[in-house]
């Protein structure tokens, strides 16, 4: 009599085929139709910022580094630029750097997607003539593309990225595992997927390590997330206990970093994942779900899924983190009530009615797998309401 | 009985679910510890247990007073048991723990570091 009515197995609802996006030169999909202004670094941020101003319908994407980076964390710095502004969701692209050369290099990267862009040097110019020749060029670049219509897509296009945060017990219970609900249902229908968070995997590296599609993926996570722990090992002066989990997720309920991670990974579902990423890189292996290497960070984390070219994120929290992306549309969803209560318009998918079985995980999945819909149609995200453009930049180590 | 009819618009088809509020959710039928989902359960309460992975239910009657999102032991658990949740080892018992009563860093420590 406890047992849960279903009127048909397994699924609630017929999953769409279909969603409208933006065609790409190169065939991606996006669910946006950005133009962007992209400082190569940080101190053509005032340049591209006074672009943005001045052209409406741009954004500007400040951030923190680029300059005298050397080595992996140059090529990590290239590939999250050239990435970003490569993503299906950017419709052109402005690129502005202090010196030719890197300048070129990132527009020559985006440039290979096909899409319009264009770069232009502040030295010998100086800020006030790069604003003026920039904004003309990112005038151009956005009444072009605000032409562009949104067509029929087949859901395949949908590459998705999951990142969870400000965790508590709620999302291992519910959140997280609505979202593995989706990735169950929506793996086979030929889908992207991405999750990362090597350091939140901690004590379930063993059974993430066999969820590897084939020998190859497993051992290549394992490689990376022991590498990881090494740096740990090295770099700390105790081990984590302090710091996970945190004492916030203590007062929460959680008891150790394996209850965390195990949380975390139900983010999931069932699905394998064919290959492990590089930070930032681009999956090459075709449909299906990939671990990529990231920071716990969720911002950095977000970045480094937006630049290897996801067009939708996915984001359950517990306590409600704010997270946004100035290019990737990031979708919360929680199941904690008081949060729902407390910070509503931060919640784009309640799945609270889990918790007083008011709904099971199925329908739970479906109502994320509408939300999410929704939004690569063209829904605004609570979080691009609000104005949340996190951009932030992962650096693997100091500059020279 | 507690049980509560409701009818869910769902995709504009309509569902019906039979559902029962739950004091306890248990995510695998082989966890030894459950998950408290109302504000706090108070001790020799008698507390309704949801086992999401096979949607059956049980029942256990508390022996503290625990609070929303914290977690109770479904037996009895000696110095050295492996705490079982998603079906999984999360950490190990460090001091006694009998049935009913809260499991957290009192009593259990990661087997980790």
């Amino acid at each position: 009599m406890f047992t849960m009515l279903k009127l048909r197995s397994g699924n609630y609802m017929e999953i769409p085929k279909s969603f409208l996006g933006y065609k790409r030169e190169n065939g991606r999909t996006g669910t946006r139709n950005h133009v962007i202004i992209l400082p190569v670094d940080d101190i053509s941020n005032a340049c591209a910022e006074a672009v943005a101003n001045n052209i409406k319908g741009t954004i500007a994407l400040p951030h923190s580094y680029g300059r005298l980076q050397f080595g992996a964390d140059l090529e990590l710095h290239f590939r999250t630029m050239i990435g970003t502004g490569s993503n299906p969701n950017v419709a052109a692209v402005i690129v502005i750097g202090i010196e030719p050369k890197w300048t070129k290099k990132i527009v020559d990267g985006i440039a290979k997607t096909g899409k319009p862009v264009e770069g232009f040097h502040i030295e010998r110019t100086g800020d006030i003539g790069t604003v003026m020749k920039a904004s003309k060029k990112a005038q151009e670049f956005v009444m072009w593309a605000s032409e562009k219509q949104r067509e029929e897509c087949p859901i395949s296009d949908l590459w998705i990225s999951v990142k969870c945060g400000e965790s508590d017990t709620t999302s291992g219970l519910a959140a997280n595992p609505t979202v593995g609900n989706l990735m169950d249902k929506l793996e086979p229908l030929g889908v992207h997927l991405c999750f990362g968070e090597t350091s939140e995997l901690t004590g379930a590296e063993k059974v993430c390590a066999t969820r590897g599609a084939t020998k190859e993926a497993s051992d290549k996570f394992m490689k990376t997330w022991s590498a990881y722990n090494d740096f740990i090992l090295k770099e700390a002066t105790d081990d984590l206990s302090e710091s996970q989990p945190t004492a916030g997720n203590i007062a929460g309920g959680l008891t150790t970093i394996e209850e965390k991670a195990f949380g975390n990974f139900q983010k999931i579902g069932n699905c394998k994942f064919v290959d492990v990423l590089e930070p930032a890189e681009e999956p090459k292996k075709g449909k299906g779900l990939y671990f990529m290497d990231t920071s716990s960070a969720a911002a950095e984390c977000v970045t480094l899924q937006a630049a290897a070219g996801f067009n939708i994120h996915l984001f359950p929290t517990g306590q409600g983190n704010i997270v946004g992306n100035p290019i990737e549309p990031v979708i919360k969803l929680t199941a904690n009530p008081l949060t729902v209560k407390g910070m509503g318009e931060h919640i784009d998918c309640d799945v609270s009615k889990i918790l007083s079985r008011e709904m099971n995980m199925s329908q739970a999945g479906d109502k994320l797998i509408e939300t999410t819909l929704k939004v690569a149609n063209g829904r605004l995200t609570c979080a691009e309401a609000l104005g949340h453009r996190e951009f932030v930049m992962t650096k693997l180590y100091r500059s020279a | 009985m507690g049980l509560i009819y409701k009818i869910l618009e769902n995709s504009n088809k309509q569902i019906d679910t039979i559902y029962m509020a739950t004091d306890i959710i248990i995510h695998d039928q082989k966890d030894n510890v459950g998950v408290v989902v109302i504000e706090k359960i108070t001790p020799k309460q008698d507390c309704k247990c949801w086992i999401m992975e096979n949607d059956s239910s049980a029942n256990i009657q508390s022996m503290d007073e625990i609070p929303l999102g914290h977690k109770i032991a479904m037996v009895d658990l000696k110095e050295g048991d492996t705490i079982l949740k998603y079906g999984h080892d999360i950490g190990k018992v460090v001091k006694p723990i009998k049935k009913g009563e809260h499991v957290h860093v009192h009593n259990v420590k990661t087997k980790k570091w």
